[in-house]
């Protein structure tokens, strides 16, 4: 933490000899987060059992910039994200286990982890000509997957910069490690993979946006997210027990490719001089047969003009998959290709709300020159399958 | 009722649109407001993560559609 605000303060003293030169730090965020769910329908364990987990989530970004003799702007990105969770579900693949993740003495890699994702990014930006330019590099690693990421996109504003268009095309070529149930080892009875073998997942998404500025209260965008994945796209060590196979499990069989189509517009009106309406709809529909409303609005009220407070609430409802049946309610007499007992992917409603308070100062927070924003998040979800979760989260920015 | 739908959605754009004015740089302090942004903010990553495992549903919301993870 000292030598990043030395760097904060090394920066800040080379922008005003140099300006428009040299590269300097813009800023860096640290978001931290802990996440706890419970409930009892875990997929693992074939739509039953416990689904209790935590995660707790740590990232830090830092962004930095420089003009070149045209002006033009480059803007760097790094990140490194840490998640740690354990999962009760998890250490379920096995269950002739002795011990629980509850007791930390676990009995699989599998019950609690840590995933590691480092990316970086890099932006161009031609202020003459109002287009940015830019491009990512994404990894992640847990202990059965693996992922390598790559994205370009092209923005281009209008004159006013009233209008924007966007685009952003990403590729994933992920990897994800075979874990069978335990009792469905070495081989699978009905998957094309068996034990240890590395599957590939390979997602290609197309994202194209829209933002206006209506009048000096109200901006909207729309966008769009063209998705389609091929690969194992099933968790091979989640069961499904039939209603008619007694108690042997298989593990779960979906599609090798999925199609995903969701259009999302977002809404921001400043009410007066203290309230802001952010609201958000978003269709979704995939090749699966699921369809998905979700609904948000989030209510900034500015205390002051460098503090807020917003209760937000966000209320979403899904058809489920075509391929989902409860526990012991797929029939292998009926000769389904695809079954899953993933709640996940079930019919359901969800609500999810919370209160973010958000405190901001050019001049410093708690003596501390270079913190520039401090926001806290807290919030509620509730499904309609009796999954609930809380989530906390303090984000720092440092100029 | 499909056709209600687009045509519900088709009204409202056009109201929008007929009512889109040219904002002048020294206008737009209430829409420079950090919390008019329209993009993901860092505070709601891991919310949106997790809400990605938890539901069927994804993107349309400057966040992910899929990949890079092994959720749904």
């Amino acid at each position: 933490m000292a030598a990043l605000i030395f760097f904060l303060n090394v920066s800040k003293a080379q922008t005003d000899s140099t300006k428009y030169r040299k590269l300097k730090i813009d800023e860096v965020n640290f978001v931290t987060s802990y996440y706890h769910q419970n409930g009892q329908n875990s997929a693992v364990t074939g739509g039953i059992g416990d689904e209790r987990l935590d995660d707790s989530g740590n990232s830090i970004d830092l962004q930095l910039s420089k003009f070149d003799k045209k002006n033009n702007k480059h803007i760097f990105g790094i990140e490194l994200g840490v998640d740690a969770y354990s999962s009760a579900s998890s250490d379920q693949i096995d269950l002739n286990a002795i011990t629980s993740a509850s007791t930390n003495a676990i009995s699989h890699a599998s019950s609690h982890d840590v995933r590691i994702s480092p990316s970086a990014s890099y932006l161009f930006e031609n202020t003459k000509h109002n287009y940015s330019l830019g491009g990512g590099l994404s990894f992640s690693n847990e202990f059965d997957y693996t992922s390598m990421g790559t994205n370009i996109l092209f923005s281009k504003s209008s004159k006013d910069k009233n209008t924007e268009f966007s685009a952003k095309a990403s590729v994933f070529l992920d990897t994800w490690k075979v874990i069978l149930p335990a009792e469905l080892r070495p081989a699978s009875p009905n998957l094309k993979y068996n034990q240890g073998d590395k599957a590939p997942r390979n997602s290609y998404n197309l994202a194209l946006g829209l933002t206006q500025v209506i009048n000096q209260r109200l901006q909207m965008s729309v966008l769009t997210d063209i998705g389609y994945q091929k690969g194992l796209l099933g968790t091979a060590y989640q069961r499904v027990y039939f209603g008619d196979n007694g108690n042997n499990a298989y593990s779960e069989k979906l599609p090798d490719n999925r199609f995903k189509l969701p259009i999302g517009v977002r809404a921001n009106y400043f009410l007066g001089d203290r309230f802001i309406l952010r609201a958000f709809y978003r269709y979704y529909t995939d090749s699966w047969k699921l369809t998905a409303h979700t609904a948000e609005l989030e209510v900034p009220y500015k205390i002051t003009p460098f503090m807020s407070i917003a209760p937000f609430y966000r209320f979403n409802t899904q058809s489920g998959i075509k391929y989902f049946k409860p526990y012991k309610e797929h029939m292998l007499s009926d000769n389904e290709s695809y079954y899953t007992s993933d709640y996940d992917l079930s019919k359901f409603t969800s609500n999810l709300f919370g209160l973010n308070f958000r405190v901001t100062s050019a001049n410093g927070i708690f003596g501390i020159k270079q913190l520039n924003t401090l926001e806290m998040r807290y919030s509620y979800y509730n499904r309609s399958t009796n999954l609930t979760s809380h989530l906390i989260t303090l984000a720092l920015k440092f100029k | 009722m499909k056709k209600k739908t687009i045509f519900i959605a088709f009204g409202c754009s056009l109201l929008v649109l007929t009512s889109c004015k040219t904002v002048k740089p020294f206008q737009k302090s209430r829409i420079n407001d950090a919390e008019m942004g329209l993009a993901s903010r860092k505070i709601e990553k891991y919310e949106n993560n997790f809400l990605l495992y938890r539901e069927g549903a994804s993107g349309g919301n400057g966040g992910k559609t899929g990949g890079g993870c092994g959720c749904n």
